[in-house]
């Protein structure tokens, strides 16, 4: 027994942190969109870093508690509420069996992750539980959630408290008010006019609603190539930002194709893919150039957070 | 121009080979901007090798038509180190030059909705499209856009076809086709424009095995004609039962 899904929501996926080594065969990556907000959430309760998920998207969920559970909601805020009343993010939080959970307004962000301590019971496919939609393949048989639907835990919960009297540093997660995103140079950035270049730079870009999990299409004045030319398809990655002949950008969301053959302007550093993820349809953001060294350091940084949290939060389950 | 500037980083590869970062996580090496056969078996062997090695922080290569994109946790190697890893490799590539590939069969039933088509449009007959795709060895150059979906060269140019004015929105798993002069088997059922000359009851890409995809970049492709019986008692088999 698990959870029974009472309303869908707008997208409502399985999501790990995503499926690794096949990506040489033409299988995207997949996983979390917000993989910050996913890692967070695995450590509030205890879990392995890499458990699987529901990710929520703008509109979540109305999610039936067939049995109890200890779960963390992190990411957006998408206005959770527990059998009517607002449901604490960032902290552990026991589910009764009978219980309902459901979600409102979108006041941050566009994803919320549901965590359950100790995991869903789905199988692993190609080493991860990620649904990859298009390719109907992972997660909950290859497709988002639907009304009715029945998922059960992989263990059901042994802890002895009931009440939980902390919750975790939310400085710790990004500001979502927060529109620069920081990028690295792409390799193709010499494709452009200086004027172009700088632009990408300085102009304010709005996130168009032609977006989804595997790319965003940005609008703002069109970028202009020195010379247009055709490469040859190489791989491409999440946050890779590439620029069709139209001039506008699209950059690489968690299910892009694993190569592409438009010149890539520049590249979303790692540790602001959590940001760009929580922007949505008509959200602004604008760019800001950094070194691959200073992108380097920001992730060893974060990481270092993270084993201290780690830590703390271990103490708090013993 | 579409290749970028090699950044130093205060190091060189010899013959040529150039580098360049993807983002924070990625490393790629460029072999120039021309696709041959000589480009392929050198990203190939790169690949054999990166599968072979003990460095520490790779997460996985991509080869594509002339570069090999190699993913790194930071947290774990850094660019340099990884440009340092590599460059034995790279010079001994250089040196061996001879490289055996796999060959693979791919048997195909020539029932395609399309074949009259490619016929009339080459002013051949239905049977010499197939015999020409059939008697062409076509080589892998990367794989991409769908899960096991093969990019390979080496078609006769005298079956060469344009694709559909208007795609079809539905093509099954296993239809072979011809896009201008480019040939490819479907690996799932998606929506297309290529022109079906016919069907492998092979899976290009099964899920249920551990290492999915048939072909691996680099191979050697032939396409084996078969007969409707033959199709049906391959496809039983392939599928398990």
């Amino acid at each position: 027994m698990g959870i029974k899904v009472v309303k869908a929501g707008m997208l409502t996926t399985v999501q790990d942190l995503g499926r690794y080594g096949l990506q040489r065969y033409g299988m995207p990556v997949s996983g979390a969109m917000d993989s910050y907000a996913l890692r967070l959430g695995n450590h509030i309760l205890g879990n392995p870093d890499n458990e699987a998920a529901i990710e929520c998207t703008v509109m979540g969920p109305t999610i039936y508690f067939e049995q109890e559970q200890l779960i963390a909601v992190t990411g957006a805020d998408l206005s959770p509420t527990l059998d009517g009343n607002p449901l604490p993010m960032w902290k552990p939080v026991l589910v009764e069996a009978g219980s309902l959970i459901s979600f409102g307004r979108r006041k941050f962000g566009c994803r919320a992750y549901i965590c359950f301590q100790g995991g869903l019971d789905i199988p692993e496919l190609l080493g991860s539980r990620s649904t990859y939609c298009k390719g109907q393949i992972g997660g909950w048989k290859g497709r988002p959630l639907q009304e009715g639907d029945r998922v059960a835990f992989r263990h059901c919960y042994k802890g002895k408290d009931s009440l939980f009297h902390w919750s975790m540093d939310s400085s710790l997660y990004p500001d979502l008010a927060t529109n620069t995103i920081r990028v690295m140079d792409g390799p193709q950035l010499a494709c452009f006019e200086n004027a172009g270049q700088k632009s990408f730079f300085s102009n304010v870009f709005t996130i168009s609603n032609n977006s989804d999990r595997m790319g965003y299409r940005l609008t703002s004045k069109p970028l202009r190539f020195k010379e247009q030319k055709e490469l040859l398809s190489t791989a491409v990655t999440f946050g890779s930002i590439q620029v069709p002949p139209d001039g506008n950008a699209i950059v690489l969301m968690a299910d892009h194709p694993t190569t592409g053959g438009y010149p890539v302007i520049a590249q979303v550093a790692t540790i602001d893919l959590p940001l760009l993820a929580q922007k949505g349809p008509n959200d602004h953001i604008s760019f800001e150039r950094i070194s691959l060294d200073e992108a380097h350091s920001l992730l060893k940084k974060q990481h270092a957070q993270f084993k201290k949290l780690k830590s703390a939060i271990a103490l708090k389950y013993e | 121009m579409g290749i970028p500037h090699t950044q130093s980083f205060g190091i060189t590869l010899p013959n040529s080979i150039g580098h360049y970062p993807l983002g924070d996580q990625a490393l790629v090496l460029s072999f120039g901007d021309t696709i041959s056969e000589a480009v392929n078996a050198r990203v190939r062997q790169v690949a054999t090798h990166i599968e072979n090695w003990s460095q520490p922080g790779i997460i996985e290569y991509v080869p594509a038509y002339t570069t090999i994109t190699i993913y790194y946790d930071p947290l774990l190697t850094s660019y340099n180190d990884l440009l340092s890893a590599l460059q034995p490799i790279v010079r001994d590539i250089a040196e061996n030059q001879e490289y055996k590939r796999v060959k693979k069969e791919i048997p195909v039933y020539y029932n395609g909705e399309d074949l009259a088509y490619v016929a009339q449009y080459n002013g051949l007959s239905e049977d010499e499209v197939v015999r020409i795709h059939s008697e062409g060895e076509y080589l892998v150059h990367m794989l991409g856009f769908v899960p096991g979906f093969p990019y390979l060269g080496g078609m006769d140019k005298r079956i060469a076809t344009p694709r559909k004015d208007v795609p079809r929105l539905r093509i099954e798993a296993g239809a072979v086709g011809i896009a201008g002069q480019q040939t490819g088997v479907y690996p799932m059922t998606t929506p297309g424009g290529w022109q079906i000359i016919g069907h492998t009851p092979l899976q290009l890409f099964d899920l249920s095995k551990e290492s999915p995809s048939l072909l691996e970049m680099g191979d050697c492709v032939r396409f084996v004609p078969i007969t409707y019986d033959e199709f049906i008692q391959l496809k039983t088999k392939s599928n398990g039962h």
